[in-house]
């Protein structure tokens, strides 16, 4: 990656400026309700989709082996079925990742 | 509702908001980016998903269109948590106190501040937000720090693959942390199930499709989940959906975590 500075920094001034805007606009200005059902719903099942698409498939490539990332994906998957949480979930997943690598530099 | 209230209730959170933050600024070190940019991400924008998409995109050069796109998509949900917020708030409440408390919105922010009985205070947020925040913020530093003294330590050989290889294994974490948000709810609810199923069959139509890959990066994040969503929303519309207050209810506030 070779990312100039003013990139960086224009890019953390978007992020910053839309962020910002979602959160006070309506705190600022809000005045009505959304009443419409359909409105509401999409605001309510947007979150899960949009972690759905930025997890699925990315997830397998996220480390440097592909077989390293399915094992990690798969733990990741069992231990949040049983609802382990945020922080065992992730640890499981960084450990079984670390363990298939390991396995694969001794090979 | 007093300050120290609102740090003692915060405190949770911050803990919590300490090892996403942590992940997320490994993540970005072990990206190639300086040890100070993901601290200033994390001081300017206080958001999980949001920080850790818009990094991504900054990382491949994405169009800066793609980018404010991608952070309205991600981040619209805020929108109407701060709506529900502004009729809990105690009046008179300034233009200038509601810009200050604007910034800490957050799911987790908003789920314990929502919940109050009574109606809120400025100093209350004031402390809950700044508890979490430092923990937000705290959590980024630490993460940058132990990283880039990582990266100067092990500089032998084996050092160097050792590193390489833990680096590595870390940039699942924050993706095993997004499963662990998304699955459980998926489990108690058909239609969220049936809305993650959609979504990552679009997600990976757009990833090995060689014609729709080529897109501008970011563009498949927003197509997919807008249409996904949108599909979901017509169809099974969210019956529970009546207060604003119930965007959060979905997952548990324990879970949730930096969505």
């Amino acid at each position: 990656m070779n990312v100039p500075v003013v990139e960086m920094l224009v890019g953390c001034l978007i992020m910053f400026a839309v962020t910002y805007l979602t959160k006070a606009v309506t705190l600022l200005f809000g005045k009505k309700t959304i009443s419409n059902r359909y409105v509401r719903s999409f605001l309510y099942y947007l979150p899960y989709s949009v972690l759905a698409v930025m997890v699925f498939p990315a997830i397998v490539f996220s480390t440097s082996d592909l077989y390293a990332g399915i094992a990690g994906t798969v733990v990741a998957l069992l231990l949040s079925y049983f609802r382990k949480g945020l922080i065992p979930v992730s640890l499981a997943s960084i450990a079984t990742v670390f363990a298939v690598e390991l396995l694969f530099y001794f090979l | 509702m007093k300050f120290s209230r609102g740090l003692k209730d915060g405190f949770p959170i911050a803990l919590g908001y300490v090892s996403v933050a942590f992940a997320y600024a490994v993540q970005t070190v072990n990206q190639g980016f300086p040890p100070w940019f993901p601290i200033l991400i994390s001081a300017t924008n206080f958001t999980g998903t949001g920080q850790f998409a818009g990094t991504n995109l900054i990382a491949v050069g994405a169009n800066l269109a793609v980018l404010i796109a991608t952070m309205l998509v991600i981040n619209i949900r805020y929108t109407l948590m701060s709506f529900a917020l502004a009729q809990k708030l105690q009046s008179p409440f300034p233009l200038w106190k509601r810009a200050i408390i604007a910034f800490g919105v957050t799911d987790e922010n908003f789920a314990v501040a929502i919940r109050q009985p009574q109606r809120l205070s400025f100093p209350y947020l004031l402390g809950l937000m700044c508890c979490s925040f430092c923990g937000w913020l705290g959590g980024t530093a630490l993460g940058a720090g132990v990283s880039s003294i990582l990266a100067q330590t092990l500089t032998s050989d084996s050092g160097k693959a050792f590193y390489e290889m833990l680096m590595s294994a870390f940039g699942i974490a924050l993706y095993a942390m997004f499963v662990a948000i998304v699955v459980p709810p998926s489990r108690d609810d058909r239609t969220i199930l049936f809305l993650v199923v959609l979504s990552v069959a679009a997600s990976c139509i757009f990833y090995f499709v060689p014609a729709l890959n080529s897109l501008p990066a970011g563009l498949e994040i927003i197509i997919c989940s807008v249409v996904c969503t949108a599909i979901i929303a017509y169809f099974f519309p969210h019956d529970d959906a009546k207060t604003p207050t119930d965007v959060d209810s979905a997952p548990s506030d324990a879970q949730r975590g930096a969505l």
